[in-house]
Order: C-alpha cells, then structure tokens, then sequence
C-alpha cells in the first residue's frame, strides 16, 4: 500500500514535485508516466526512504516514510533509475549481499532463487563488471526482488532489455502485482498501457492526470475509432463510409486502410461493412483503434504547457 | 550489529581484490621489513664490536611503521564512502534497513579489519627478533608499541571515514585525508614546540605525543581516550555527513 498526501520536494530553489496526492492499494500496478524532469524518480526516491520531502507525507506498507523510515524500508523493493551495482563483485556475491543487509536468514537460497526470477542463473558467477546492461539492469531487478516485497517501487525497469526480456519482465511484474503493490515508471506508453491497473501522468512534478488506461482514452478521445481494409484499391470507400448514418469522420491512414471515427456507445460497425460489401468491395478487416497512450499523453502535456 | 559486520565484510573481502590495497600492504611490510632488518644488522654489529650486548629495541621499526600508516591509510579510506556516492550504490544502502551511522561503523571496521591484518603480519619481525637474540626483546614495550599502533590505525581510519563521506572523488577524498593526517602529527607537534603559549594543548592535540608515548612502553589511559575520541569523531562526522547529505 502507498499513500501520498501533498508530497513536495525542492532541491534549493527549484521545486521538483508540488503537493502531489495519489494512492496505490496492494494488488494493483500503478504506472507513473511523465516526461524527462517530471518529478518520478524523486517521487521514488521519497517512498523508498532516501531521501525526506520538504512537505507533506507518504505512508509505504502502513509506514510513515520519514517517521518509521526503517520499517518502510524492510517492506520496500526499489529498483533505482541508475541500476546502481557492485561491479567488483559476482552477480550472486551481490545478491547475496543485498540479501544479508535485509538479514534474510536463508540469503544464499535467495539469491539463487532471485536469480533464477530473472533468468541470470547461467551468469551467477560472472563479475557483473563483465554483464551486458540489459543483464544489469535484471541483476538490479533481482535485487529487488530478493526480499520478496510488499511494495516494489521500479524507475523504468525494462529500460535496455531485448524484446524477449520485456516481455518476460512484464510478465514477471503483473504476476509480482497480483498480491503486492507496484509503482513503476516508464517512458513506454504502450508498457504503462499492458501492466497497469491504474496510470498517474505527471508533468513539471504535478499529476495531471489519473485513472485506468481505458478510460483515459475514452474520457480525452470522446469518441471510438475504427480503421478499415478492403482487398485493392480503396478508392471512392471514404465516400461510401461517410453517408452511413452515425459516422462522425472519415480519413484515410498511412497505410492504405480508412479510419472512420463515431460517437462511444453508437456502433456503426456492422452498417459501415455492410455499405462497404454492397458497394462491391471485398471486406478484409476492421480494427478498433484507440488513441494511444502517446497521443494522450502528448495532448494532456501540452495541455499543461499551454495553461502555464 | 548484523548490518555493520555484513558492510564490514564485504569491505574487508573488496580489499583482497583491489590493487591499491595490495599496494598499501606491500609497502608498508617492505618498508618496515627493511627497518627491522636494518635494526637487526646495527645489534649485531655492535653486539660484535662489544658495544653492551642488550636486544635491540623495536621502537624504531614501530616508529616507521607509524609513519607507514599514516601515509598510507588515506590511499584505504579514500573510497570508503566517497565511491558510493559516485556509482550512486549509496542509493541502495541507503533505501536498505541500514542505519546510517551502521554503514559508517561497518565502512570503519572492514578498513580496520584489512589494517590489524597486516599489523598481525608483522608481529613476525619481533617473533624473528626474539629468536635471534638471547636476552629476547622487551616483551611489555613490544606490547605497549603494539597497542599504540592498534589505536593509531582505529583512528585514522575513523577520521578518514569521516573526510570520505564529505566527498564525491576518492582522489580528494586522498589528500584531504592525508593533509588532516599531517596537521594531527607533525604540524601540532611542530606548532608546540614553536608556540609561546599553550604547548600543552598543542602537544596533547598531537598524534605524535600519544603515540610515541605507547611506543616508549607507557601505557597511560589519556593516550587510549585519546586515540578512541579521535575515532569516535571521524565516525560521527561520517555519519552526519551521509545523514545530512539525504536532506540535500
Ligand atoms: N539531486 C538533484 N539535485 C537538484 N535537482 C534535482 C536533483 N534530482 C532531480 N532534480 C531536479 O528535479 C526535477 C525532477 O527530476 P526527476 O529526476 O525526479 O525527474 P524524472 O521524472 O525522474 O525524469 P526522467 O524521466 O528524466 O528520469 C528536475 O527538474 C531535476 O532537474
Ligand atoms: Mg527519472
């Protein structure tokens, strides 16, 4: 459990995060998306007790994280920004070490269990001097996960992995967020998209926005999307599209398919296919495309920008 | 109590892979070997010459041995801390239920650990010393000089804890420990000798007067309160300093 209440942090005289107020429950995966400088690794770096805010104050597993720093800590995983690492050390010497500072009695199991989480068990001796980044960044991961955490806090954990490698880590956090609690951040939006319950967008250390990655889309696109292909050329089908009753706009997308828009709630699909077969084209696919996340998150910037 | 001797451990093991430490290590045995085989050649010679056939004192190799230390243990303590600091590793200590001030003691004691290593290492000289000569060597000033340099090591390692935490590049972490190092010993000493006042503050203030104390065969507690404030200072400048470095 996170719960964060007027949150603020200066360093000097510029303000990092202002008065930021957001709550992550246990079983849920709360992503943190924002721009360079948005304020999410210092948000972090408060939760996990490295450093105090200037004001107000975040409770991590039922801790106050100025007050029962201590305590927070014990419950926290945290996989920081910078993978920060022991390079003169083995992958398992260090896990093994990081293990022993949270005086888990069965460290060495740990470590080879953490390990193996990340799939580096083939790599525990190798000095994590002598690792590829991706490698690091799981051996960090690994670390994080040691303790087996009530909360786990991660700045950008996929960053530099291979595509199998996110998938698996992606996968690795959904199962981890079923019984604890996740707060990560990412610049991947499609990321925040697949393994969030719940996405924070922050921008210039304030949240501009919250809620599921669904109905962000919904509530900024305010109508549906679909994009349309027929078999050879689609030529005179806008035409055909935008008589259908309920179709608010219709354009023509890069890649050759028609993408016609209408309001949430009235479904135009099946009119619009049935227009498109009778005028004597040959159907091959409908596809529902939402806004991405990009988009969203571009326009609720810029919105933000715009205001100031 | 688990927290300090896991950091110290792993301190004390990073030493054994890390040239620096070898080097430290090696020069210090060298140089106090080559004194002590010095010191020995000068005994037998006189022993022959018939000039008084008493053992030789070992006060002189303690003396360089000394000397050794203190120029050295700046080039053990320089990354200490300032290294976290600069591979950001700290941000793991420091979100670890680690206390600040168990990193500082356990930072301290893997350093003092590596130092009573090679300390242990030369009681071989005397060993040597004792089995060459008849009437053996003065077994309570051996003791005495022993302790001294125990002492010794504690706090400079103590006060070079402390400078590391202050500093971001162990290279300025070096000299800042070595000219704190060289004001404690040989300026004090040097300002009590010249000052017109307060010599007794100066020569208390210094190093020098407590170690060579031990090192005569006197052991007297101001000289152990001494050696242990020094410290307990450093430790407590290492642990503001990582304390007061988070609010920043
Ligand atoms: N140690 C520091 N000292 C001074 N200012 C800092 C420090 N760390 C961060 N800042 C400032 O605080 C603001 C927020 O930085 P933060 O690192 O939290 O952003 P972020 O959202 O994690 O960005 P990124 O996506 O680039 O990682 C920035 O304006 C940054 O310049
Ligand atoms: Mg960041």
């Amino acid at each position: 459990m996170i719960r964060v209440e007027g949150l603020t942090k200066d360093y000097g005289a510029r303000r990092a995060i202002s008065n930021l107020n957001f709550e992550a429950k246990q079983g849920e995966i709360v992503g943190f998306l924002g721009p360079n400088g948005a304020g999410k690794t210092t948000t972090m770096r408060i939760l996990t007790g490295y450093m105090p805010p200037t004001d107000g104050s975040a409770l991590v597993a039922g801790f106050d994280v100025v007050d029962e720093s201590l305590e927070v800590r014990k419950r926290v995983g945290y996989l920081p920004e910078t993978v920060p690492l022991y390079t003169d050390m083995t992958a398992y010497d260090y896990l093994k070490f990081m293990a022993d500072l949270r005086q888990i009695p069965d460290s060495s199991e740990r470590a080879d269990e953490a390990l193996e989480m990340v799939g580096m068990e083939s790599r525990a001796n190798s000095f994590i001097s002598s690792l590829s980044k991706g490698m690091r960044q799981r051996i960090g991961l690994a670390q994080a996960l040691i303790h087996r955490p009530e909360v786990l806090i991660l700045d950008e954990p996929t960053i530099g992995l291979d595509p199998g490698q996110v998938v698996e880590v992606r996968k690795l956090i959904r199962e981890i967020g079923k019984e604890r609690t996740v707060l990560l951040s990412t610049h991947i939006l499609s990321e925040a998209q697949q393994i969030c319950d719940r996405v924070l967008i922050i921008n210039k250390g304030k949240i501009v926005a919250e809620d599921t990655p669904e109905n962000l889309q919904s509530r900024l696109v305010g109508s549906e999307r679909v994009a349309l292909r027929v078999r050879g050329e689609s030529d005179g089908l806008s035409k055909i599209i935008t008589k259908v009753k309920g179709v608010q706009s219709v354009h023509s997308a890069p890649d050759g398919s028609i993408e016609f828009q209408f309001a949430p709630g009235q479904d135009v699909r099946p009119e619009v296919a049935k227009a498109v077969v009778n005028a004597g084209y040959d159907l091959l696919e409908l596809r529902p495309v939402g806004m991405s996340l990009e988009e969203i998150f571009l326009e609720l910037t810029r919105e933000d920008n715009r205001r100031k | 109590m688990r927290n300090i001797w896991t950091i110290a451990r792993r301190e004390y093991n990073h030493f054994f892979t890390s040239p620096i430490a070898y080097v430290v290590a090696f020069a210090i045995l060298l140089i106090v070997g080559a004194i002590f085989a010095l010191v020995i050649l000068d005994a037998s010679n006189n022993a022959f010459s018939g000039f008084g056939s008493t053992a030789p004192s070992i006060s002189a190799v303690v003396w360089w041995f000394n000397f050794m230390i203190i120029l050295s243990t700046p080039a053990l303590t320089m990354r200490l801390i300032s290294e976290e600091h600069r591979m950001g590793t700290v941000e793991l200590l420091l979100t670890a239920p680690v206390r600040d001030w168990e990193l500082v003691i356990g930072k301290w004691l893997g350093g003092f650990l590596f130092m009573l290593t090679i300390i242990a290492v030369t009681l071989i000289y005397p060993f040597i010393l004792n089995s060459l000569e008849t009437p053996g060597i003065d077994q309570g000033q051996m003791m005495s000089a022993y302790l001294g340099l125990i002492l010794l090591s504690a706090a400079l390692l103590g006060l070079g804890v402390g400078i590391s935490s202050l500093f971001n590049n162990q290279i300025a972490a070096f000299f800042a420990t070595l000219a704190v190092f060289i004001f404690l010993t040989w300026i004090v000493s040097f300002i009590s000798q010249i000052a017109p006042g307060g010599k007794d503050l100066f020569s208390y203030l210094s190093m020098n007067t407590h170690f060579d104390s031990l090192n005569s065969g006197t052991i007297n507690l101001t000289d152990i309160v001494y050696f242990l404030s020094l410290t307990a200072l450093g430790l407590f400048t290492g642990a503001t300093a990582v304390e007061v470095r988070r609010w920043s």
